[in-house]
């Protein structure tokens, strides 16, 4: 799915390495946002520095003495993981390190809320650095509350759903979109349910030199209300059914990725969840109606070219 | 030689004092007064003159989260900033001091809104006395020129590994210009080596810093924090004594006694109030009276032992605060008064709260400071806490 440069060698489940570099960690049975991190540091390898603001990756990762990050990692301000980041870069950088990486792993909250300046910063100086946003769509470090990316309807703590309230009364930020805004070199979306177009992403981003972006869609058991061994199949679904898609943008073009005929059943994906259990029909046609908008306006103005 | 000596502003001088200790790494957000500062480096970037990577960070959080960033790895870095701005980033000031990262910060002191004011006070740095930063305050763009230099080495200083933050009056210094002798950088070289520290990331011993801790470890990481800023104060003097004897200008450590050895009456004061406070000193002086100064030079570490040792010889002492701690007194006078009841000093007391916002504090209030400190040796007057040249009517 991914535009594969040809250039660049292939990363695929053949060939990566056995070697791991986030092991040992506290994270919840389940947890999607490890596996994004797991995959994208054995694609961006043993030259790697990992930033990481507050949130769940940082506590799982870091309890002193157990270091979980075989590479060089850090916890960074919340709000300033970008900046932290584009700081290692450009230390190293002036010390004459070459053939390196650096990469943020940061929650939603972390990214698009109270992260959003910080990394704004970092792709106006088109710093070094790919910033991974894995996304389970609520602040689930400190118990599963509403953040920027919670999609309309989810029932959080902060937004508890009731006679007066559906839940979350707003919609996700359009995240992609703001940072392609920014004209950015490369950014694209994936779900940790499409593991090999989210490989290929980190790898492109490996290889541009620049700031990058990757918005990884990750499911939480713990804040979602589903089975753990379910969170790969679910991240898969939620593409499939249209609530989450996968796109790129380079050279100043959006392009989809992946454009299905027929979208999956919404209500399926929704109501397995316990999140959205309290959702009536009438809430979920909303749902559907703000997803056939946005895919309207995409296939209209995106690119669809294989 | 022949020395080579410009004239120049306070934030000029940080900036040629930036120069000379080659950081790798600036990043910096523009507040005013602090801009000139960033200013001539950005040009000093651009001419040549100095090879680092100059960051536009978007925020004072982001400015110093990024020092943070490139000092993890084992970079030099510098930043500057003022009052709103040094509160905008008092979150990552603590998080500097607990990471150990010996990054030198410029702070020109200002007032902090509301009312919104861009002239001095010395309220934003004193609010953050307890962000884990050392904290030294000059009286001329000389000493700031020279304050950097020093601050490299002494935050950088094994021992030590704790970030260093020189402090400038707004407009009083960094705006002021002075004749102010710009050191070779040969001689800066040679006083200053290369950064080196185990406390980095690097490819050859990979590691994760900035993590968290459990109960049963914090208090252990925490008095190691306070051991560092304590034993600083002996790195402190050293460094002020080679750079002396290599420079020819020695500061005199934690603090400058001025007329104090046979003082009946000492004004305590904290940057460049200092030098007017001297001159009214040496007036009264040639009148008689025995009056000194004692000029605080760092904040943090305090020069407690230096404060109990002056109480034994002298009858009065006054502190002047361009800063009040609402609902209490001055800062300053805070930490003094602590080293006072230590030493079971029965001196008389006063507190004097002024300068704020950019307000002169001219001669003649001085001398009365002087004059009211003479008068109460010997009397029962408590101790106070006065506003002074204040002008609305109190029932004080």
């Amino acid at each position: 799915m991914t535009n594969q440069t040809i250039d660049i060698p292939r990363v695929t489940a053949k060939n990566i390495t056995e070697k791991e570099f986030f092991y040992g960690h506290k994270a919840c049975a389940g947890c999607g946002g490890s596996v994004a991190v797991r995959l994208a540091l054995k694609v961006l390898g043993e030259r790697t520095y990992s930033a990481l603001p507050a949130g769940c990756m940082a506590a799982v990762g870091f309890i002193f003495p157990q270091m979980a990050f075989a590479n060089n990692s850090i916890i960074t301000t919340f709000p300033g993981v970008a900046s932290m980041a584009s700081g290692i870069a450009a230390g190293a950088k002036a010390l004459g390190q070459k053939d390196f990486k650096t990469v943020c792993f940061a929650g939603d909250g972390g990214t698009a809320d109270i992260g959003l300046q910080a990394l704004s910063g970092m792709i106006d100086r088109d710093d070094d650095v790919l910033y991974i946003c894995y996304d389970n769509e609520a602040y689930m470090n400190t118990g599963i509350q509403k953040s920027g990316l919670t999609p309309y309807g989810t029932q959080t703590t902060t937004t508890p759903a009731g006679k007066n309230l559906p839940g979350t009364k707003t919609n996700k930020k359009n995240l992609f979109e703001i940072i392609a805004a920014h004209d950015i070199k490369y950014a694209a979306t994936a779900s940790i349910g499409y593991p090999q177009d989210f490989i290929n992403k980190v790898n492109k981003a490996k290889h541009t030199k620049g700031a990058t972006f990757i918005h990884v869609y990750a499911s939480c058991p713990t804040g979602w209300g589903t089975p753990t061994h379910t969170s790969i199949e679910i991240a898969k679904e939620a593409v499939d059914c249209g609530l989450i898609f996968l796109a790129e943008y380079e050279n100043s073009e959006f392009k989809i990725n992946k454009n299905p005929k027929e979208f999956k059943s919404v209500k399926d994906y929704l109501t397995k969840q316990g999140r959205f259990k309290h959702m009536t029909d009438v809430d979920i046609e909303k749902v559907i109606q703000h997803r056939d908008i946005k895919w309207e306006r995409m296939r209209r103005n995106w690119s669809t070219k294989k | 030689m022949k020395k080579n000596k410009i004239f120049i502003s306070g934030d000029e001088a940080v900036a040629h004092g930036t120069r000379l200790s080659r950081p790798h790494v600036i990043a910096a957000y523009p507040i005013t007064p602090q801009t000139i500062t960033v200013e001539r480096l950005s040009e000093m970037v651009e001419n040549g003159d100095m090879d680092c990577d100059y960051m536009h960070v978007e925020s004072e959080h982001s400015a110093l989260s990024a020092a943070m960033g490139a000092s993890s790895v084992g970079a030099r870095t510098f930043t500057a900033t003022s009052s709103q701005g040094l509160l905008y980033m008092a979150e990552a000031m603590h998080y500097a001091s607990g990471g150990r990262y010996p990054i030198v910060m410029m702070n020109a002191n200002r007032s902090v809104a509301l009312p919104w004011s861009i002239y001095g006070d010395q309220r934003d740095s004193l609010s953050l006395l307890d962000s884990g930063w050392i904290q030294v305050y000059v009286e001329d763009a000389q000493e700031a020129l020279d304050m950097i230099i020093q601050a490299y080495k002494i935050a950088e200083h094994a021992k030590v590994l704790t970030p260093m933050m020189v402090n400038l009056d707004g407009f009083i210094l960094t705006h002021t210009y002075e004749m102010v002798e710009i050191p070779e950088q040969e001689m800066v070289d040679k006083f200053l080596p290369k950064f080196e520290t185990p406390n980095k990331m690097s490819f050859e011993n990979p590691k994760n810093l900035a993590f968290s801790s459990q109960p049963d470890d914090n208090t252990e990481f925490k008095y190691q924090q306070n051991k560092a800023m304590l034993d600083s104060i002996e790195i402190i003097e050293k460094t002020d004594q080679d750079f002396g004897e290599q420079f020819g200008r020695y500061y005199q450590g934690m603090v400058e006694e001025i007329m104090c050895a046979d003082a009946d009456a000492v004004l305590v004061t904290l940057g460049s109030i200092t030098g007017t406070v001297r001159v009214v000193a040496e007036q009264l002086r040639a009148k008689g009276l025995k009056v000194g100064v004692l000029k605080i030079r760092y904040m943090r570490p305090f020069p407690e032992k230096e404060i109990m040792a002056l109480s034994k010889k002298i009858k009065a002492i006054g502190v002047i605060d361009k800063d009040i701690s609402f609902g209490y007194e001055g800062t300053i006078y805070t930490n003094v008064n602590s080293a006072l009841s230590k030493a079971n000093a029965s001196v008389f007391k006063k507190n004097f709260i002024g300068g704020l916002g950019g307000r002169d504090i001219t001669k003649a209030e001085i001398e009365k400071m002087f004059m009211d400190l003479l008068e109460g040796i010997d009397s029962d007057k408590p101790a106070t806490v006065e506003f002074f040249n204040l002008k609305v009517e109190t029932n004080d």
